[in-house]
């Protein structure tokens, strides 16, 4: 345990003295990442297209964590909201959007029927429903203490996954229109942000240029021996990773402006800031919509190449996925959140499964005993296989009880994570410069005349 | 008893704060009990008691953090009282506290920076070109006032420290430092000397005289009694709730129930 705390500290001082930006940083470190998973694609066997494929996934999902670890960095580490309601608000912008955006006569007759919005309006309907939900929530829940909201938050988001999968909201009209969640089996996502892609791909969106456009893509990614569906997955990671930059540098000057010094004086201490003259319960109304929002988005980008949503998707697991990004990366650093949404999407989320395919490739791994007793009872007999192919069976579950054991061991080790030791300047000039010269040299006396 | 104190306190100009009949309870302990006092503007106003006095109490009821039950708080003319403490801020009445609240995790600079009320502190500008170059501009001015407040009390070389690792001393003046970038006519201090060595207490009854000599109101809070006597035109003495005189320093002074509940009660300890 203690060449972990070794490794971090190594890490946190090439941190520090780090001549690089942080863009080099997030790059770097997505390119280690990238070499891996090549090593794990190579001991699988795959061709062209799945290796291809693996990193687009990797990075579809580390942009994705990004964009909600970001959202809950403004609540969590710019303000100090505990914000336990994540997966509720994910859920409120996607199944908004799909709503807005499934058509008002669907082919099939059991699809559900929506309100044939173009995808774009359904993207900021979405966006705008999550905000205008966490606004709702926290007009009466900031007046209490930071413990309360995160009771409240919480039962907001159970209370959304069940309605949404509720059979009385299945179906329902409303001023002749006639929509619904539908209930327990999920909603289609007929229009979601990935159809973009697709109609840029087939059609060029009716424009011929634009559709000529596409076609050279496509002949380019032919030509190297990449196959459509793979080269119409690239563009939809990069369209998400995109907005990914759009977000953080939206991010960035939120925090580095007076807006975001407030805000951290409120995460400091909230009675000082109220006696200085701020109106916290706005500002902390304001932060807490904003980040609901993008909450939102994310969701929308992130069940937005996957043709349906369910209301499992929606477990407090998604809740405790971001909060892992976040603390793993450092609360108060946005770039530490990026890069912390790449170590888990790689190391945690999906790496243990390629390395049990890796595993089961190159060794003999036998049947799975059927409980973990007989595992370990094998493994008294001198045989770790056993329990080898046990773990392997069970993976799903464990993975949760590695999730744990990570948390544990950076909360107790590593509080502040990555890069929470830095701190952004919390103003639009950076305070840690030289004093500014100025023309005349006024003494003490003038300094406090208004 | 406290009523004809006041009674012969009147005086003809309107006072710069004006506290009457405040009452607070808390669950059936009354901790300020009928307490009424005036302040004059310009002038640096002593507030002593021993400790349960309930001083603590009145500034919180006078600044709303702590609603008031009874009474009525004029400030500079306007009726204040019950109105959300950032409001009463914002109107130039601003306050410290017992324990100096810095905010830890921020640099010196940017704790008096957090103070100015004017500036534009919407998301909106944060984010949008243009707007954000005006909140550039904004924020240029409101540093170099930072920095010539933090050289007024002499604690500009720590301007890029994080606020947590200054010493105690030197957090109480941070704390006036960033009172004053609030613009305030008037500040309440809670017990601004508690745990400053005589030097920095020196600094900052200098600093303090220098304020009062330029406009500002002070009311300050403090159990050092020689102290107060002997910088403070006004005297209010409280205790166990209720106010016990008020009046210049050499009639607080000679007060027998001044001298016998407090005085004399503080020797025996």
């Amino acid at each position: 345990m203690s060449t972990v705390g070794g490794i971090v500290d190594q890490v946190r001082t090439r941190l520090k003295e780090s001549e690089y930006g942080d863009a080099s940083l997030i790059v770097g470190i997505m390119l280690a990442i990238y070499v891996l998973y090549v090593l794990f694609g190579l001991s699988l066997g795959f061709n062209l297209n799945g290796q291809i494929n693996a990193l687009q996934r990797i990075t579809f999902l580390t942009a994705v964590f990004a964009m909600a670890g970001l959202a809950l960095n403004l609540h969590w580490g710019y303000t100090g909201l505990f914000n336990v309601g994540i997966a509720g608000f994910m859920a409120i912008g996607v199944y908004v959007m799909g709503i807005a955006t499934a058509p008002i006569d669907p082919e099939s007759a059991s699809a559900i029927p929506g309100l044939g919005l173009p995808v774009p309006v359904g993207i900021v309907l979405g966006i705008v429903a999550a905000a205008l939900a966490g606004l709702i929530i926290s007009l009466p829940a900031l007046r209490l203490k930071a413990d309360y909201l995160a009771i409240v938050t919480l039962g907001f988001s159970e209370i959304i996954r069940l309605s949404f999968s509720s059979s009385t909201l299945q179906q329902f009209t409303i001023g002749g229109y006639t929509m619904g969640t539908g209930g327990n089996s999920g909603l289609n996502l007929a229009g979601d942000p990935s159809r973009l892609v697709r109609d840029f791909y087939e059609t060029g969106f009716g424009i011929a240029p634009l559709d000529s456009v596409s076609n050279g893509i496509v002949t380019a990614f032919n030509s190297v021996g990449i196959e459509r569906v793979v080269a119409i997955n690239v563009t939809y990671t990069m369209l998400v990773v995109l907005v990914l930059v759009l977000v953080y540098f939206m991010m960035w000057r939120l925090g580095n402006s007076p807006f975001g010094r407030t805000l951290r004086a409120i995460r400091e201490d909230e009675e000082t800031a109220r006696a200085l003259g701020k109106d916290t319960r706005l500002l902390k109304a304001k932060s807490f919509a904003i980040g609901c929002g993008l909450l939102g988005l994310a969701a929308i980008f992130w069940q937005g190449s996957r043709g349906l949503t369910t209301p499992d998707t929606y477990l407090i697991e998604l809740t405790v996925f971001v909060w892992i990004v976040v603390i793993i990366g450092g609360t108060g650093s946005n770039t530490g959140t990026v890069l912390g949404a790449a170590l888990f999407v790689s190391l945690l989320q999906e790496g243990p499964r390629y390395l049990r395919n890796v595993i089961r490739n190159s060794f003999e791994v036998p049947r799975a005993p059927t409980s973990i007793a007989d595992a370990f009872g094998s493994l008294g007999g001198g045989d770790p296989l056993p329990l080898v192919a046990y773990v392997f069976e069970e993976l799903a579950a464990l993975q949760f009880v590695i999730l744990g054991v990570v948390l544990i061991l950076i909360v107790q080790r590593n509080p502040k994570g990555l890069m929470g030791h830095r701190k952004e300047p919390a103003s639009t000039l950076n305070l840690m410069d030289p004093r500014p010269e100025s023309q005349t040299d006024s003494g003490t006396q003038e300094a406090t005349d208004e | 008893m406290s009523e004809t104190i006041e009674s012969e306190r009147q005086t003809a100009d309107d006072p710069m704060l004006a506290v009457s009949n405040l009452t607070k309870t808390f669950s059936g302990i009354t901790a300020v009990d009928g307490v009424s006092f005036d302040v004059q503007e310009g002038e640096m106003t002593g507030l002593i008691g021993p400790n349960g006095a309930g001083k603590s109490t009145t500034f919180n009821c006078i600044t709303n953090l702590v609603e008031p039950g009874e009474g009525e708080v004029v400030f500079d003319g306007e009726d204040i009282t019950g109105m959300q403490t950032h409001d009463i801020a914002r109107d130039g009445l601003v306050r410290t506290f017992q324990i100096a609240r810095e905010l830890r995790e921020m640099t010196v600079l940017e704790n008096m920076m957090v103070s100015p009320k004017d500036q534009t502190e919407t998301a909106l500008a944060a984010v949008l070109p243009g707007m954000r170059n005006s909140v550039r501009k904004e924020e240029q001015v409101m540093v170099e006032q930072a920095w010539e407040t933090l050289d007024f009390f002499e604690i500009d070389h720590l301007a890029y420290e994080f606020a947590g690792t200054l010493s105690g001393g030197q957090r109480k003046l941070l704390e006036l430092a960033r009172a004053l970038m609030a613009d305030p006519d008037m500040v309440l201090l809670d017990e601004p000397f508690a745990g400053v060595n005589p030097t920095l207490e020196d600094r900052l009854l200098d600093r303090l005289h220098e304020l009062t000599d330029q406009g500002y109101t002070f009311l300050i809070v403090e159990h050092d009694i020689d102290l107060i006597m002997n910088n403070c035109v006004d005297v209010i003495v409280m205790h166990q709730g209720r106010l016990l005189a008020e009046g210049p320093p050499s009639t607080v002074r000679n007060d027998e129930r001044v001298v016998d509940a407090y005085l004399g009660g503080e020797v025996a300890e």
